[in-house]
């Protein structure tokens, strides 16, 4: 049987590597691209500006079509297809038989006939040669606009973004962002989120013209109203590839699409279309999931089974630029047919939307913005028509802890958990019964699940935590293959038997070599014990490169240097030592956002000789490469501000210098606010302190970052020893008892209790342990040296910081810079 | 890469032991070509491989942080915890057709000396990568 493929994306791949798994007999299957690469991920497309590579987004390796004997013709497009003599022509010349014909060809951009569309600083979205285009054409632009506020709009504003444009518009003809998603409230969330990006969006707008004379200058509205930028990007929809099913006179739709039926053959029934350029039902699918169930369609019906293709659920969960951003079921439906909650926080910038039939029972859809982490659970609500609880309102209000457990245990067996790879509970708790799989990454490997989207990989883990609980399994919290302990046990055993360093640990309670996982959590662990120095001979090679180098490795190679500026006050003079020291290594230099100064592209060998010169002006370490304390942020205080209760910068700096080189399970960050205007930002910290008429308030567990949690109030009104003695405490506890890598933030959440549980053992000494925490704290604080002094101090641990051992002094001449506004940045990779 | 053209000198003085931390590495060089070289002091062994990491292109495989993986001695490369076998060079976290070259190592008299014949042998990392990097440039 001869089957030839046209169109070598996503789907045409899927359906290739669907295929070649049937191992039919006497298969002969050929492939052709019009692109000049394999098929890739055009989902995740945009990442391509974040640092993926072809590599990460391909979806084979290239030797997978000749190992399972596929011809693969890239760059060589189909010109014509004879029907009669069932032969394709291709552009090379060459003619192919075939049994069965393929369609996968996709769409391409629907470029609008707006007039000068055709000017240089124009281009599409949406193939890696766009991108290249793209990315060419960036570095000279300054403001950029998007055609198009829907979902791949929004993707193509974020790769905006990603490449340096910090002024981005959207322009949207509807009067919503993502019409097909969304609802007008939940597109005024995710507006006003995007804009805090600096994604302004210009909604209800039809753009008649490009502006500028050769090269792009702006667009003008109907309105009359113009828009300026240097760079036009379209996004504004697909058109089905159908020329070649046109030009063989097969029916199309009127606006595109190849007409198939349910099993998606066209009206010749030995030629088939699937995915985008396939119209099934007058509908187009622009997503890949439901392109992936056509491929299987066709796949079953040649290998003699039966299955319909009978139209797919559109519920889509995304993140853009952060932001969760998911519909599901009829996102849209309400009046008599339904009933709708809407939940709205346009503080957190959080909408969450559900419609139910009027009789409370079952979930029609929803939207979710903000805060999509009930997707999952409500789409198989909705899927599965399980039955409401008694208020539908708990779907959405904040899940209580466990419930999500509870709720993978209410799914029926035959659940879709990945909809891109069609994979139900039941094919997970197989796996794990039949094939053993006792991990995310196993169940992956053996059943596909979450390889596709990404999107069900929280959900899998849920299930399979779930069922190795049911099945009596007890899942214990180790480190790693070489440690059967916890952190926490480790930590008390490395106490008790005094032992200092890894080896020893790993000879006493290990097996095995140890690894990149367990190296550095005992080595945090001997440091918040012992505090020797963190490169003392036997375990330098066990620190996490940063620290075992001082310094934070960098594109290329080079290392970051950053010098400790407690409470970020900083003296002219020194100032002026930190310019001369960049200035002399020729280095980048960048304000960080805990208010000191990072000097980036440091070859290894230089860095001695920099902390020399840093140290002989009063600096020390940053420990900006340590899991360990960063920077106690402060803002002026009482010693300048006309509001400030409190000198502030006096206690950050004294704060800062106690806990200076403290090591943890985690970096940890602080700050001092002067009054409740928070200036500091005291509440996004570890633990953040804000000044009171009567004293100081003492905030735990915040953090920014990813996953932002405001810090929880420990005690307030404190004098100033009583409140460090509450940090020592706090401090200690989280120190002997969190999870390796675990943010107090994420420690807190975890803890039984929660912050009651942690006030009643550190302000309230429930444990009876708080004398004993203070001690140890200020054995930390007294044995604290300068790791940097260490260092140029001694001849021995300097030979460490050359790149060649055979050639001392000599820079990697591998290290590449290039410029940007005046100043060095490393090159890409 | 044409890095030694006459392979006479199969083995290469790259350094004493002392020069070489206890369970790390350091980095040789061997003419124009950059060789990570470890002493796994825990296993007692002795190992050599590329010094760049095929994922991102970066020399930085000799200040990787050594383990072992079932049993397999393995080097982590610091910018994204990529692991490698020090065996056979190939890639242990996923199947993304990466890995290294590996280079037999011997000590005498405190010296250690690696086999670098492999370097004349054409080799490629990864065929995507490449391929891509071609049409790039």
């Amino acid at each position: 049987m001869k089957v030839v493929v046209i169109g070598n994306g996503m789907v045409g791949y899927k359906f290739c590597e669907k295929l070649i798994a049937k191992s039919l007999p006497g298969l002969e299957l050929t492939v052709f691209g019009e692109e000049m690469f394999p098929a890739y991920d055009r989902v995740h497309l945009s990442e391509y500006f974040a640092g993926k590579t072809l590599a990460d987004l391909s979806m084979t390796e290239f030797s997978w079509y000749a190992d399972n004997d596929v011809k693969l013709e890239l760059g060589n497009p189909i010109v014509r297809i004879d029907r009669t003599q069932k032969k394709i022509h291709s552009f090379s010349g060459a003619e192919t038989a075939y049994d069965y014909l393929v369609m996968a060809t996709g769409s391409a951009p629907f470029i609008p006939a707006i007039p000068g569309i055709d000017k240089e600083g124009v281009f599409a979205y949406r193939t890696l040669e766009d991108l290249h285009l793209i990315q060419r054409h960036a570095p000279l632009s300054r403001k950029a606009i998007v055609i198009g506020g829907g979902l791949l709009g929004l993707e193509a504003a974020k790769a905006m973004l990603d490449l340096g444009i910090t002024d981005t518009h959207v322009v949207e003809f509807a009067p919503r962002l993502m019409p097909r998603q969304l609802d007008h409230n939940a597109s005024v969330i995710l507006q006003q989120k995007l804009s805090a990006l600096g994604i302004t969006c210009h909604l209800n707008k039809n753009t008649i013209a490009v502006l500028g004379n050769e090269s792009v200058r702006g667009i003008m509205f109907s309105d009359g109203s113009m828009l300026h930028a240097d760079m036009l990007v379209i996004s504004a929809g697909i058109k089905p590839r159908d020329e070649l099913a046109k030009a063989c006179e097969l029916p199309v739709g009127h606006r595109g699409g190849i007409i198939v039926n349910d099993l998606m053959q066209t009206a010749d029934p030995s030629i088939y279309a699937i995915g985008e350029c396939a119209l099934h039902n007058n509908m187009i699918y622009g997503l890949v999931a439901p392109g992936y169930d056509m491929a299987d369609t066709v796949v079953a019906h040649l290998s003699g089974a039966s299955k319909m293709f009978c139209g797919f659920d559109m519920s889509t969960k995304l993140k853009l630029i952060g932001i969760d951003v998911a519909s599901f079921g009829d996102p849209f439906i309400g009046g008599e047919e339904a009933k709708t909650i809407v939940f709205e926080d346009s503080h957190n910038g959080i909408y969450k939307r559900i419609n139910f039939t009027p009789d409370g029972k079952q979930l029609l859809g929803g939207i979710l913005v903000g805060d999509a982490s009930s997707y999952n659970m409500l789409q198989q609500v909705c899927r599965n028509q399980m039955t409401l609880p008694p208020d539908p309102m708990d779907l959405i209000i904040k899940p209580r802890q466990g419930s999500s457990m509870a709720g993978v245990d209410a799914l029926p067996a035959d659940a879709l958990v990945c909809s891109c790879e069609n994979v139900t509970k039941a094919d997970l708790t197989d796996a794990m019964s039949a094939h053993g799989c006792e991990t995310v990454d196993a169940l992956k490997k053996c059943t596909k699940a979450g390889t596709g989207c990404g999107g069900c990989v929280p959900m899998v883990k849920d299930i399979l935590l779930h069922t190795m609980k049911q099945q009596g399994r007890y899942i214990r919290n180790v480190i790693c293959e070489h440690f059967q302990y916890s952190r926490q046990e480790l930590f008390d055993l490395i106490r008790l038997k005094e032992l200092k360093d890894f080896d020893a640990v790993l000879d006493t309670y290990g097996k095995g070599d140890g690894c990149e996982i367990c190296r550095p959590v005992v080595s945090s662990l001997l440091a918040s014990l012992w505090n020797e120095i963190v490169l003392k001979k036997e375990n330098h090679t066990s620190q996490d490169t940063n620290d075992r180098f001082l310094a934070n490795i960098q594109k290329g190679g080079t290392y970051s240097v950053v010098p400790r500026i407690p409470g970020g006050e900083i003296t002219p003079d020194k100032l002026i030592v930190i310019g001369e020291v960049a200035k002399k290594y020729n280095l980048y230099t960048k304000i960080t956002g805990g208010q000191r100064i990072d000097l980036f592209g440091a070859h290894v060998s230089d860095l001695p000789l920099m902390w020399e010169e840093l140290i002989a002006a009063g600096f020390e370490s940053g420990h900006a490469y340590g899991k360990a304390l960063r920077t106690v942020k402060s803002c002026v205080g009482s010693t300048w501000c006309r509001f400030g209760l409190h000198d502030s910068v006096s206690y950050a700096i004294r704060i800062e210098e106690r806990y200076r080189g403290l090591r943890a399970p985690h970096k940890i960050k602080s700050a001092v606010s002067g009054c409740i205007r928070e200036c500091a930002e005291a509440q996004s910290k570890d633990f953040g302190i804000i000044a009171t008429e009567k004293g100081w308030n003492l905030y735990v567990c915040g953090n920014g970052g990813s996953k932002p949690q405001h810090a929880l109030l420990l005690a307030s009104d404190l004098d100033s020893d009583t409140c460090i003695r509450y940090i020592d405490r706090f401090l200690m506890f989280y120190i002997r008892t969190a999870d390796p890598l675990a943010r107090t933030a994420t420690w807190l959440n975890k803890m039984e209790g929660g912050i009651d549980y942690l006030r009643n053992v550190v302000v309230n000494d429930s444990l009876g342990i708080c004398g004993q925490l203070e001690q140890e704290m200020q054995a930390l604080v007294d044995s604290y040296q300068c790791e940097w002094k260490q260092v140029v101090d001694s001849p021995e641990l300097r030979k460490r910081f050359n790149h060649f051992v055979n050639a001392p002094g000599e820079k990697d001449p591998n290290v590449q810079f290039e410029t940007l506004r005046d100043q060095k940045k490393a090159a890409g990779w | 890469m044409n890095v030694i053209a006459n392979s006479a000198v199969e083995w290469y003085f790259a350094c004493h032991i002392t020069d070489v931390p206890h369970n790390g590495g350091v980095c040789v060089k061997v003419e124009d070509t950059q060789i990570a070289l470890f002493h796994f002091a825990h296993r007692d062994e002795w190992f050599a491989s590329d010094n760049e990491c095929p994922h991102r292109k970066q020399m930085a495989i000799s200040r990787g942080m050594l383990g072992s993986h079932h049993g397999e001695p393995k080097v982590a490369c610091p910018f994204h915890k990529k692991t490698f076998s020090l065996t056979d060079g190939r890639c242990l976290n996923s199947e993304e057709g990466l890995s290294i070259r590996t280079y037999p190592v011997k000590v005498e008299e405190g010296k250690v000396f690696i086999n670098i014949a492999a370097l004349n042998q054409p080799f490629t990392s990864t065929i995507q990568t490449d391929a891509y990097e071609d049409q790039t440039d």
